[in-house]
């Protein structure tokens, strides 16, 4: 049934909806209210699940591990430092084949401090073993919310749902949550391969000499191969059932033909989008919404940048010294492909910094320009330390509160 | 598309007040959004919210930076810069302010905002009427009800039905009264507004 609701009540009640047995979750900005509004769902008896209140996301980690691994369908959210000082136990979940779900209400990390959007905590795991999924809107994150609970417990990984912090999280928009019935009908009860069991003793989690430890890591390797199959088949069976799907691994829209696309992750895609269909990007241009990091889709990305020319990068997280990280992994997809792209990377809306539509246009424009590989694109040389004579206001910051 | 931006302190139900309105089109059957600038809820700060109410699906997520309305529910926040900026031609602000609207013009003025003639502005003393209906100093209720009769963009009726959904008892009929009484303080359709694709 479609109703207007805030992001974060969306997904508790998506969560909700997927019948999960345990949730344990340190409150964090901007994730708070997903685990308010589950704490609710369960305080009012509208969900039936163990509510594990920890000190710590250290600990929230480690008991979805604990409850998982014992049988029980398991669910965590958090952001930020909370991803960060979860990471131990994350590796954790992911070796051990563990499926849990984890939604990130992406934040950007200290120092300094910024509970604002960007996607710097989850980029921080992305070597953690998780299957990561970005969302473009809050349907979508509904949605995928739902895929990624049979996802995980087919494919026995765990899946982090990423949604942008405050600009998911907080706003409020028709949703249309699908109805028990269909959700039960898509996601039968969680049976666990390796249950902890009284019954039936196993250990988890024992020593690997170096013996197996390669061949350990190999098949967690591999297993994102079927993951990608996974998350494809997921898709579309969901589209099946409510009739709209989320993109798959990697949507491509826009201008088939164009020489030029871009790429983005997470809710900026829907102003790029907007721009696009406003006729503010001043020529043709092929889109590219990126859903899954985790597994990175290679090949789908070579394909989707086939004819292409020039291929501009969005990044809304930087490893110092290095750039941008989607961009990255994107040359490297492209690494010796014939014909393959040049790829312009800049980094924007970090730390919360407004994207604003007209944005897109001026990084196309400079395309034209022979651009840096890497730039900080919304950078206000003003304030920095040392301006320099031409320091000018980039022309995207037009409301800045504070 | 019309977007809205409304300004206020934290704890004066700035973000609540864009979530109704955006809960009062969606009920007409539009497409709305509504989220904070800030987020983090600080009581006295400066707060923004944004909406936007269209007839088709809203696929930008940017904050509002060019509304076409201001809704500012403490008239302090006139001497910020931030406040005003980005108004666009023929836009209108409502305040909430004991004073006229050429008073908060000519204010505006002082404070060295240049405000376009084609803007209109609109205020009500929404913060005494909380005063007197509710006893709280809570001034969304009236400003959104004043906001809808203005420019007849969604009816009382579903600012109403948006509050029911959040409140019950004393406090919902404290709200309804609000409505009522803000709504009789302008000149309904004086900012006739609608909804086109």
């Amino acid at each position: 049934m479609r109703e207007a609701l805030e992001g974060s009540q969306a997904i508790a009640r998506a969560v909700a909806l997927c019948r999960p047995q345990v949730v344990a979750a340190y409150p964090i900005t901007p994730q708070t209210h997903i685990v308010e509004g589950l704490a609710r769902l369960i305080a009012d008896g509208l969900l039936a699940a163990e509510l594990v209140s920890v000190e710590s996301e250290f600990s929230a980690a480690s008991v979805v591990l604990g409850a998982a691994a014992a049988g029980s369908r398991s669910y965590t959210a958090s952001a930020s430092q909370g991803i960060l000082l979860m990471s131990e136990v994350l590796y954790n979940i992911s070796g051990l084949r563990i499926p849990v779900v984890l939604t990130c209400a992406n934040r950007a990390v200290s120092s300094p401090v910024s509970i604002w959007n960007d996607h710097q905590d989850s980029m921080a795991v992305r070597d953690s073993g998780w299957i990561q999924l970005y969302c473009a809107d809050n349907q979508e994150a509904v949605d995928t919310t739902i895929q990624a609970f049979r996802i995980s417990e087919r494919t026995e990984l765990p899946v982090m749902v990423c949604m942008d912090g405050f600009t998911l999280t907080h706003t409020l928009e028709p949703i249309d949550l699908p109805e028990a019935a269909q959700v039960d009908a898509f996601l039968p009860p969680f049976h666990f391969s390796r249950t902890l069991s009284s019954v039936a003793p196993l250990s988890q989690g024992t020593l690997v000499s170096p013996e197996f430890f390669t061949e350990m890591r190999y098949l967690q390797h591999r297993a994102f191969d079927a993951a990608e199959r996974e998350i494809l088949e997921t898709d579309r069976d969901w589209g099946h059932l409510v009739g709209r799907e989320c993109g798959g691994l990697l949507h491509v829209e826009g201008d088939r033909e164009a020489p030029v696309g871009i790429l983005a992750m997470g809710s900026v895609y829907g102003t790029l989008k907007d721009a696009h269909q406003a006729g503010l990007l001043g020529r043709h241009v092929r889109l590219l919404r990126l859903r899954s990091f985790r597994p990175f889709p290679a090949e789908a990305i070579r394909r989707a940048c086939t004819g292409l020319a020039d291929l501009l990068v969005l990044d809304r997280a930087l490893s110092p010294g290095s750039g941008g990280i989607v961009a990255h992994e994107i040359r490297s997809a492209l690494y010796g492909v014939p014909g393959a792209p040049r790829v312009a990377n800049v980094v924007v809306g970090l730390g919360g910094r407004n994207v604003p539509d007209g944005i897109f246009r001026e990084m196309l424009d400079s395309l034209e320009k022979n651009p840096p590989a890497f730039s900080f694109f919304d950078l206000d040389p003003r304030k920095l330390p040392d301006p320099g004579p031409d320091a000018s206001a980039p022309s995207g910051s037009l409301f800045s509160p504070r | 598309m019309v977007e809205i931006r409304i300004h206020g302190r934290g704890g004066q139900g700035n973000v609540l007040a864009a979530y109704l309105l955006a809960t009062a089109a969606f009920l007409e059957g539009k497409y709305s959004q509504a989220f904070p600038s800030f987020g983090a809820e600080r009581r006295g700060a400066p707060i923004a919210a944004f909406v936007r109410i269209e007839s088709t699906p809203i696929l930008r997520r940017s904050q509002v930076t060019a509304p076409r309305y201001l809704i500012l529910q403490d008239h302090g926040l006139l001497r910020i810069a931030e406040t005003v900026t980005g108004l666009v031609r023929e836009g209108a602000i409502l305040v909430n302010s004991p004073d006229s609207a050429d008073t908060i013009r000519s204010r505006l003025g002082e404070e060295g905002f240049s405000i376009d003639p084609s803007v209109r502005i609109a205020s009500i003393p929404a913060t005494r009427l909380a005063m007197e209906l509710m006893g709280r100093p809570i001034p969304n209720a009236p400003l959104l009800s004043a906001f809808l009769s203005l420019t007849g963009i969604l009816s009382a009726d579903s600012l109403v039905q948006a509050l029911s959904g959040r409140f019950s008892g004393d406090v919902l009929q404290k709200n309804l009264s609000l409505v009522k009484a803000g709504g009789s303080l302008v000149e309904a359709g004086l900012w006739k507004e609608t909804v086109n694709a």
